[in-house]
């Protein structure tokens, strides 16, 4: 099973965490759930760095957060993007897919 | 977020890890649920959802850490660069660090004495109520004294308590050296005369055993006890839990000891500590007539505090006393005073002052010249702090290229500010730990200076909030003063000029100038400084040797007291005779003379005196009095300057002389020469005035103190006194050590022993 999980590469994991909070509120188990199926299975985040990266996120107030029930009943701690975290994640993809493709063309010449 | 909030962070660290923990637990409660819908059991699912958790705690800390980290974070690796900066350069360190500790050491040491010699409430129950009975100014009073502050005599203490409105109650008490030995050689104990109510007003429980409130301010001491101080209980009795009955030799008689104080308590008057309290009456048991001071009305020697009633202020208190004034002078006039002194007597006024922090003669003597000192050392670490601000400003200059290269690698300025900062504030720190440790060693230092075995000082020097906050505050100010200027200077210049390698001409002129200020504002500083050591070094000479008009130098005083063998006047006169003979045959004995009171001594006899035969003034004169013995002059080195020293013919059949010094002549005799000439000196009412020849002029001498003025004295011979004092001093100029000439008295005055 580890086997086919990839390490995430450094300071993808706020850019991932802002991309799929941005379809929506939404809380931290929902949020590593949706990048596990999104990703096939392959980008597991380990809880360990989630609640420390949400928590900085929301410092840095790229993302809002509140109390809420959640679908299966108990209350959950809901994020979502603010003003600041969009324009913040549309710089990211930008420079995503700038370095990716970089990248891409690198290993294919 | 913003910094507040931040802060507001750290400060409800609980409630955010409440939340946290809710989140994490939710998000092991979906784990469980999704397991659980794949088909596992709900307990296997809750152990497969913790294991794929991990450790529930460490996440925990690492999430709740993103808040509060980055402060702490920062501080921390402030500190360290700094603690890495200042080891690198471990002589600048160890200058600034020892430089900055005795400028705060001084100041702390400084600041401990006025706190507790000023600030520090007294260790009694609600110390804010407490009044002390004051006189108004031109307080007219003749008599006897003995008192460290101001006094009164026992009916004016009677006569206050009976009509006063103001205070719960008021107390008295007055000072004794006890002798604690059954003869020979006297081994003293600091004593206090109590009124009954004295520890019930103060409200200061006994820790062992009971107060004198059964005993009965008059005349009756049958039963009087005595209370012992809680230092002296473990110094006299070892602690001993079964003192209470035990008895104690007070002037050669016993008492019972009936209780012992509070650890904290040391009686009213900071810088002082009682030893033994007793009733007032033991005075009277105690007096060499039977009499004793409670039935004299020319005594003085109570002081009197008073706890003041619920919503009576000491300004209304004050008032109040003061209306008082008339009917207490009234019903108190002592029968001695003549008609004129009645007048006058009566005239004074009375008043109230705070004495929540104490009454104590040592503040009034020491407390302006504190302030100075205090001042002295404020300037004193000024000058390190410019000193160091200036040490700074070069390593900063010497940093410049390092601080550039940071700045352009994006560190903003308040972060090298605030790094620069911690390094100023790891010196100041360190400054300030040894600093306060060394005024620990210099207030006790001082304290020791002003202590000399006849005139005990005791101070409370233990730390409090008020002495450790003093020192923190000075550390954090002085590390803002030293280091702010330089830090914010040196992150002033644009990188690019630092990088460049010459140095950007404005900034380095401006820094120039800084440093010039600097130098300059030290060079001032030190000139003060030095000028007020000089001018301090010379007045200082001049008490220690022009202006006394004597030379205790080399001189030993030995006071014979003999209330204890309690001898006769006549056996008394041929005892002093006797080991005044034995020690002017002592080998290296140069001079010896005796005298009943000596100066520096705090007793005093003062009397009215008028010119005889139509010189001089016609108006009556206040003058000081002692008894002396031949020689003493000489002695003391006291220069004679016309006429003659008593001699053995001076005696009770021969004319009343007297010898009198250049102030007296001033006062008395309009300056004229006054030998030859005769005085009066006004007796008590109903006793025959003395007439004196004076036969000698002497030197002005300082008596109280060395900064008091000179005042008129008059001497006369010992052997011409009416009554032999019980108890004289034998002052000996000799050759050779002090130590062997104490023997040699000490069993010359062994073997007369009657």
């Amino acid at each position: 099973m580890a086997d086919k999980k990839a390490e995430l590469l450094q300071g993808t994991l706020d850019l991932l965490i802002l991309k799929t909070v941005a379809h929506g509120p939404i809380h931290g188990y929902g949020i590593a759930q949706r990048i596990l199926v999104a990703s096939r299975e392959v980008l597991q985040v380990q809880q360990g760095s989630l609640y420390p990266a949400l928590h900085r996120l929301e410092r840095k107030g790229l993302l809002k957060a509140e109390w809420k029930q959640s679908g299966s009943g108990p209350m959950a701690k809901f994020y979502s993007l603010t003003a600041k975290g969009r324009k913040q994640l549309q710089e990211e993809m930008a420079q995503w897919h700038r370095y990716a493709g970089a990248v891409a063309l690198v290993l294919e010449s | 977020m913003s910094w507040f909030a931040r802060i507001v962070n750290v400060l409800r660290a609980g409630k955010l890890g409440q939340e946290l923990d809710e989140e994490l637990n939710f998000h092991l409660a979906e784990r469980v649920d999704e397991l659980v819908a794949g088909g596992m059991a709900r307990d296997e699912a809750r152990l497969e959802a913790l294991r794929r958790f991990g450790n529930v705690t460490v996440h925990k800390e690492r999430t709740r850490d993103v808040n509060v980290e980055r402060i702490l974070d920062l501080a921390v690796s402030d500190l360290r660069y700094a603690i890495r900066q200042l080891r690198l350069a471990p002589g600048f360190a160890a200058v600034a660090v020892l430089s900055l500790a005795l400028g705060i050491g001084a100041n702390t040491a400084i600041f401990q004495l006025i706190d507790a010699l000023r600030l520090r409430s007294l260790p009694v129950q609600d110390p804010w109520e407490l009044a002390a009975i004051d006189t108004a100014p031109d307080f007219y009073t003749s008599g006897n004294y003995r008192s460290r502050n101001r006094a009164f005599t026992y009916a004016q203490f009677e006569q206050l308590r009976m009509h006063q409105q103001a205070f719960s109650d008021v107390l008295a008490f007055g000072d004794i050296r006890f002798n604690l030995s059954r003869g020979g050689e006297a081994r003293f104990a600091e004593g206090l005369f109590v009124s009954a109510n004295y520890f019930k007003v103060l409200g200061v429980m006994p820790l062992l055993g009971r107060d004198f409130a059964a005993t009965n301010d008059d005349r009756d001491c049958r039963d009087a006890g005595a209370i012992l101080s809680y230092s002296f209980w473990q110094r006299e009795f070892g602690g001993d839990g079964a003192v209470l009955g035990r008895t104690i030799q007070l002037n050669g008689q016993s008492f019972p000891v009936i209780g012992v104080a509070p650890k904290e308590f040391f009686g009213l008057e900071p810088g002082r500590r009682f030893d033994v309290a007793v009733p007032l009456c033991v005075d009277t048991l105690m007096a060499d007539d039977g009499r004793g001071r409670m039935d004299i009305r020319h005594a003085w020697w109570l002081t009197l505090v008073g706890r003041l009633k619920p919503g009576w202020s000491v300004e209304r208190a004050s008032a109040h006393i003061t209306q008082l004034s008339e009917v207490i002078f009234r019903e108190t006039v002592p029968e001695v005073y003549r008609p004129d002194d009645v007048k006058a007597y009566l005239a004074n006024k009375l008043r109230v002052v705070a004495a929540g922090t104490g009454i104590s003669s040592l503040r009034r003597q020491y407390e302006n010249p504190l302030w100075m000192l205090l001042v002295t050392t404020a300037l004193v670490l000024l000058i390190a702090c410019a000193n160091l601000a200036n040490l700074l400003l070069a390593r900063a200059s010497a940093r410049e290229r390092e601080i550039a290269i940071r700045q352009s690698l994006g560190a903003s300025r308040t972060r090298l500010v605030s790094q620069l900062l911690s390094e100023s504030f790891l010196l100041a720190a360190l400054g300030g730990v040894l600093g306060a440790l060394l005024a620990q060693l210099l207030s006790r230092a001082l304290v020791a200076f002003l202590d000399s075995g006849s005139d005990p000082v005791f101070l409370n020097l233990d730390v409090n909030w008020r002495v450790f906050g003093f020192a923190s505050v000075l550390s954090l100010l002085t590390c803002l003063l030293f280091g702010l200027t330089p830090a914010i200077r040196a992150t002033g210049i644009a990188p690019a000029n630092a990088m460049r390698g010459g140095r950007g001409t404005t900034t380095n002129a401006e820094r120039n100038g800084l440093r010039r200020m600097l130098v300059v504002s030290q060079i001032a500083l030190s000139l003060v400084l030095l000028v007020s050591a000089l001018l301090f070094g010379r007045s200082l000479r001049n008490l220690l040797t022009a202006e006394a008009g004597l030379n205790a130098d080399g001189v030993l005083l030995t006071r014979i007291d003999t209330t204890l063998p309690k001898l006769q006047p006549e056996r008394r006169r041929q005892v002093f005779q006797q080991i005044e003979e034995r020690t002017r045959s002592l080998p290296g004995a140069v001079s010896v003379g005796s005298a009943w009171l000596t100066p520096f001594g705090n007793s005093s006899w003062n009397q009215n005196v008028r010119a005889e035969g139509g010189v001089g003034t016609s108006a009556k004169k206040l003058v000081w009095m002692n008894l002396v013995g031949p020689g003493y002059f000489d002695t003391m080195q006291i220069s004679l300057l016309a006429g003659r020293d008593f001699d053995s013919h001076d005696d009770r059949s021969a004319p009343k002389v007297a010898i009198v010094n250049e102030a007296f002549a001033k006062e008395v005799f309009n300056g004229e020469n006054p030998v030859g000439r005769t005085f009066r000196a006004e007796e008590y009412a109903g006793k025959q005035d003395s007439l004196f020849q004076i036969v000698g002029l002497v030197r002005n001498t300082k008596y109280f103190g060395l900064r008091d003025e000179f005042r008129p004295f008059a001497y006369f011979p010992l052997n011409q006194a009416e009554e032999m004092p019980a108890a004289i001093t034998i002052a000996a100029r000799t050759h050779g050590p002090v130590n062997d000439v104490m023997a040699v008295v000490r069993r010359a005055v062994a073997e007369i022993n009657p």
